[in-house]
């Protein structure tokens, strides 16, 4: 299967070079379902290096960095205060449009792959990602290193060092994490080629991560039918009660 | 055994979930108190959205209220026009308590307002009730015949105009201080996300003397179409109303709540209210400790709003 896989890349980018490098991704499937049994997946992404007559020879190592993007959210950061003697969340940050989910897998540690300035050009690492508050003061710093924090916390953010596998000197494979309670939408995924620090060339594709069949239906019902979908489920409650009390009834 | 929530947006274990609505609806059938105050705590703190969590329970209490004021229905301990008239004045409170809710997010200071209520409401109401029914139980151990209500003196309040006479509930009283109660609850219901039992029970007990055995019964028939009433409010403005997470909490919800609903008869009403006292007491308690103990995380993700 995963030969094939890749005499397939191989066969359809032959003739593409136009460039003097280029990538070439493939996903295992551009669909995530949610089903009732749902708890998180694995995406696989493979792909292949081509370069052509213009390539010139790389002293250092090929580098893949591959990014994975969720739907972008607004996010709110509260912070707990102490009035008088009890903690409240009194303080909040807004941070608008972010991915909801990041994965950042890496054939080496970011920091030997390129230095911070170039990191932040390419948008390589969650850091990079996360724009910094422009004129902020250092409250809004610590708000945004309390986003990060609690989203790698949770797994929803994550940078893998070593998440990228060379299989051969032009073809990699890495698996991105897609979290249970990652949201349904489209989540985009970006391989950079990097050599001493330069980006070289880029690629993207994408997956959708959607709800089917049962999942599906209800979330749409609630939406489209609330009255109804709130009748139905006060009813389901009643009868379940009224059904309790039938089958434990003894006097 | 996980199972994904299509309203919550995430995978729950089957057991955890059935485990603490069980034991939740345990209490709720034995003291006729919704047991909200228990339950949604407990959704939040294995990982469920808030709004969802307040929201989904309400569909809880409805069954394991139905269920419970059934099973005292039939011991003819259910004061069916007495509950009907807290039932009114709840609905009006609600809709009053909704408003509140609302002005109160728009200033941003609804989570102050939640927390300090929670711990002056069950704190003050346990502390009362435990002070209350310890002194009982100490009276009927040293021999003491318990004070028995003494015919024609009332309170004042029982008093005023448009008194009715409540049969099963052995007393004649005014429809107004009722109402207060109700409309009151009603109010704190909607604003707190709970039912209100365990405010109802004992203000019916101490403050207007009605017996314990029907005090319970009614509680739950006044819950009941005050939960249905959420949950249908909560489905049609914020759409957090999950049905699978509801289908699992009512299924051990129920269950719970017939056996406590059993376990609750052999008890006797200076035990009951201790117990009641001791449980509201430690909820209360829980929350003022996590109000002013120093938390380790100061700060935490609200909601994120991801655009489709």
């Amino acid at each position: 299967m995963m030969r094939w896989l890749l005499a397939g890349i191989l066969a359809v980018a032959a003739p593409v070079a136009a460039r003097a490098e280029t990538i070439i991704l493939s996903l295992s499937s551009h669909q995530v379902r949610i089903t009732q049994t749902y708890g998180g997946t694995d995406l696989v992404v493979f792909g292949a290096i081509l370069r052509d007559r213009a390539s010139v020879a790389r002293q250092g190592p090929l580098d893949i960095v591959i990014t994975a993007r969720g739907p972008a959210g607004v996010f709110s950061v509260r912070r707990k205060v102490q009035v008088g003697p009890v903690w409240v969340n009194l303080e909040q940050r807004k941070f608008g449009a972010l991915p909801a989910t990041i994965a950042v897998l890496a054939s080496r540690p970011l920091d030997e792959i390129a230095p911070a300035d170039l990191r932040e050009r390419y948008r390589i690492g969650i850091e990079a990602l996360v724009p910094r508050p422009g004129f902020g003061t250092s409250d809004d710093v610590q708000f945004r290193a309390a986003l990060l924090r609690l989203r790698q916390e949770n797994g929803l953010y994550a940078e893998e060092d070593r998440g990228v596998t060379f299989i051969a000197p032009d073809v990699f494979r890495a698996s991105i994490p897609v979290p249970a309670t990652a949201p349904v939408g489209n989540y985009e995924v970006t391989a950079a080629l990097l050599a001493d620090g330069v980006q070289l060339a880029q690629e993207t594709t994408s997956f959708e991560v959607r709800k089917t069949g049962f999942e599906s239906f209800v979330s749409q019902s609630s939406r489209d039918w609330p009255w109804l979908y709130g009748l139905v489920t006060s009813a389901i409650a009643v009868a379940m009660g009224l059904l309790a009390s039938v089958v434990f009834r003894r006097d | 055994m996980d199972i994904y929530l299509p309203i919550a947006d995430m995978p729950v274990s089957i057991f955890l979930v059935l485990g603490l609505s069980a034991a939740v609806g345990f209490i709720s059938g034995m003291f006729g108190v919704g047991g909200g105050f228990l339950l949604t705590p407990l959704l939040i703190f294995i990982g469920v959205p808030a709004a969802i969590a307040v929201a989904t329970v309400s569909a809880q209490i409805t069954a394991s209220s139905v269920t419970g004021a059934l099973a005292y229905w039939r011991r003819r301990a259910l004061d069916v026009k007495l509950g009907t008239i807290l039932l009114a004045g709840g609905l009006i409170g609600t809709v009053l308590g909704v408003w509140f809710f609302n002005a109160m997010r728009r200033l941003g200071q609804l989570e102050l307002v939640i927390m300090l209520s929670y711990i002056v409401l069950l704190g003050g109401v346990g502390s009362l009730m435990l002070v209350e029914s310890l002194r009982a139980l100490w009276s009927t151990r040293k021999g003491a015949v318990p004070p028995r209500k003494a015919r024609g003196a009332h309170p004042w309040y029982f008093g005023l105009p448009f008194r009715v006479r409540f049969h099963r509930s052995q007393i004649y009283c005014s429809v107004i201080p009722l109402a207060a109660l109700s409309i009151t609850i009603g109010f704190l219901g909607a604003v707190l996300g709970i039912g209100g039992g365990f405010l109802i029970v004992p203000a019916l007990i101490y403050l207007f003397r009605v017996p314990t055995a029907v005090v319970v019964g009614t509680s739950l028939y006044q819950i009941l179409f005050t939960m249905i009433a959420a949950t249908m409010l909560h489905a049609v403005t914020n759409y957090a109303v999950d049905v699978v997470l509801s289908f699992l909490l009512v299924l051990g919800g129920v269950f719970g709540a017939q056996f406590g609903a059993r376990a609750g008869r052999n008890l006797r009403g200076e035990q009951f209210r201790l117990l009641l006292a001791l449980i509201v007491l430690a909820v209360g308690v829980r929350f003022l400790v996590e109000a002013v103990v120093r938390p380790v995380e100061l700060y935490s993700i609200g909601a994120v709003e991801v655009r489709q």
